[in-house]
């Protein structure tokens, strides 16, 4: 008889599709692997904890100070790969290094953003440069403790980052004075179990501290008050993966990689009407048309209708706009959406955008916390009106109210789940009023239908 | 009740916070409760609450405040199929009506001999691989075809034959 396990594995991705195709671009995360060669001995193969030695001193050089790491940082570029695009450097300059009392660092890696499945297959496929990354950011912080919070739904990655952590502990690359040096941290994985708001990190520390998920007033910012009430500074899982490669080849190469204000290289997850869709790694300020080229053109040969370019809370922009884009954060802002977390839902001619806006205004209903009344009544109220459009009720007067009931929820809540369910409501309007209109006048879709 | 083996794995977590700092386990010892017994009953919260000396209304506030622990029984293969929008435009709505129709339930329904219960999903995480499911929690299906559905569904109740 076969087991249970023997059957599931029939159908768990090998990695080849999403990460192993061959079709980054000077890849740095990503780069040499293959889906086998995830542990700690292939990761020191590629060149792996050879950042940490040097900063410790302990590659035959001097090392490096707790300011030379951060100013590296700094000089890089490098920016929160979570989706606000944070500047890492100036984040870790703002923790208080010479506070007494207990510190900590937190990897967000609870990737529920719809759209975005880059933090999985590193986790996954690559988990020690994670380690490594948030080793480098805790001795530049003087940090002694650490965890990682990894989205419950990928299960299969949380057990094996707390293998590779086992890994690391034994070959003295995490715990106490590491690789003989007197600097020690320790570091270990948690998990959520189903709540897209914990990817907000004041959430998740309260689901660290093994309470419901519900965001904190901001301020007091974590820096000052984290986990426990502590200190702690959070970054997203890309983010400390990106570090590594930056102390081993400095600052400027990093900057250099990219465009200036956009250092570095950036892991995009496009889904939706692509004929390859998967994770793509290239440095910063690619052009849009490029990366669509790499992910195989629109499925079908058909034409472009729109881009949400930085996963499911930032707007949407038309295929006119978005092609005119370069992959950065600077380029896709000025076209008036964000970053975000680099996820790309692809969207071809055929699709209806009132039937892909009811998906979305109906997620943001059912993750909305429930703390903040405009969140919690304002979600609702977002996705019965806009199934009453799609469903061939809607009036019309429903385009203005939607606005406005759109318009009254964003930048009134404690965290941005607000204006992440208002941002797609307000852009599809702005962007396609008309399809919206031919909803309430002819109660029926432009496009024909489609499951 | 709670297996000896489920409270040494509770151990294990605890050890990762400080030591006045027990709660923050909740999630990882809920999470193995549901591994070992299917569900979150009240009774085990109660167990965990002791554990972990929290108050049980606390640990209650955890187990409904996050999606994927069961309130309630659920089959013996928990399907959930995301149906978000980058998995929507690759087939995911298509994926959960065809278990709908397979197993002749609705989402949010057990089958009547207790193998399978099928749920909608929020984002896994896995978006390139859609159609996604995950299978009890803890294991992801991926590029789920109808093709693939009838081999998976077949394979796990070929695991009850004995």
């Amino acid at each position: 008889m076969t087991s249970v396990d023997q059957v599931l594995a029939q159908f768990q991705a090998s990695g080849t599709e999403s990460c192993f195709h061959g079709r980054h671009i000077e890849p740095q995360i990503y780069a040499g692997l293959d889906g086998s060669n995830w542990r700690l001995a292939e990761y020191q193969a590629r060149g792996g904890y050879q950042a940490l030695r040097k900063i410790l001193g302990q590659d035959g050089a001097e090392g490096m100070t707790q300011d030379q790491v951060i100013a590296t940082v700094k000089e890089s570029a490098l920016r929160g790969r979570g989706g606000a695009g944070f500047p890492t450097g100036l984040k870790w300059s703002f923790m208080p290094r010479q506070f007494p009392g207990q510190k900590y660092l937190v990897c967000n890696s609870d990737e529920g953003e719809p759209g975005t499945c880059k933090d999985r297959d590193i986790l996954q496929f690559n988990p020690h440069i994670v380690i490594e990354g948030m080793a480098i950011a805790a001795y530049a912080m003087g940090i002694s403790v650490g965890y990682n919070y990894i989205h419950g739904e990928i299960f299969q990655s949380y057990d094996r980052f707390e293998e590779a952590l086992e890994e690391a502990r034994a070959a003295g690359l995490l715990g106490d004075k590491i690789l003989g040096s007197s600097f020690s941290f320790q570091l270990h994985a948690a998990h959520g179990f189903g709540a897209y708001i914990c990817g907000e990190e004041t959430a998740l520390l309260e689901s660290l501290e093994g309470k419901k998920g519900q965001p904190r007033f901001k301020p007091p910012f974590p820096a000052s008050f984290g986990m426990y009430g502590k200190p702690t500074t959070i970054n997203n899982t890309e983010t400390f993966a990106a570090v590594p490669w930056i102390i081993r080849n400095g600052g400027q190469a990093y900057l250099e990689c990219g465009k200036p204000n956009n250092g570095g290289t950036k892991i995009y997850s496009i889904s939706g009407d692509v004929e390859l869709p998967g994770n793509y790694e290239i440095p910063m300020g690619t052009p849009f048309s490029k990366l669509l080229e790499l992910a195989g053109g629109v499925r079908g040969g058909r034409k472009l209708k729109a881009v949400i370019p930085g996963g499911s809370s930032s707007p949407v922009l038309p295929a006119e706009i978005m092609m005119q884009c370069t992959m950065d954060y600077d380029s896709i802002a000025k076209a008036g959406s964000m970053l975000g977390s680099g996820a790309l839902i692809v969207m071809d001619e055929t699709r209806c955008m009132v039937k892909s806006l009811q998906r979305l205004s109906y997620f943001y209903m059912h993750e909305s916390c429930g703390q903040c009344t405009p969140c919690r009544e304002g979600t609702g109220w977002l996705s019965r009106m806009v199934d009453r459009v799609e469903n061939g009720q809607g009036r019309t007067s429903d385009m203005d109210l939607l606005d406005s009931v759109a318009d009254n929820i964003q930048g009134r809540t404690i965290c941005a789940l607000g204006d992440a369910a208002a941002m797609p409501v307000r852009a599809m309007i702005k962007h396609f009023r008309h399809e919206f209109e031919h909803h309430v006048e002819h109660k029926t879709c432009m496009v024909p239908a489609y499951v | 009740m709670i297996s000896e083996a489920a409270r040494a794995r509770f151990d294990k977590e605890v050890a990762k916070y400080p030591a006045n700092q027990k709660q923050s386990a909740v999630m990882a010892c809920l999470a193995i409760v549901q591994q070992e017994l299917g569900h979150v009953s009240v009774e085990s919260e109660q167990v965990v609450a002791e554990y972990l000396g929290m108050p049980p209304i606390a640990v209650h506030e955890v187990t409904t405040f996050y999606n994927m622990y069961n309130q309630r029984k659920v089959g013996k293969f928990k399907l959930n199929v995301c149906t978000n929008l980058p998995c929507q435009l690759r087939d995911g709505a298509k994926a959960l009506q065809y278990l709908e129709d397979k197993l002749g339930i609705k989402m949010g329904e057990t089958t009547e001999d207790g193998m399978f219960t099928l749920q909608q999903s929020e984002c896994l995480g896995a978006c390139a691989d859609s159609p996604v499911m995950l299978v009890n929690d803890r294991t992801m299906c991926s590029f789920m075809s109808s093709e693939r559905l009838d081999r998976l569904i077949a394979g796990l109740r070929a695991t009850e034959i004995k």
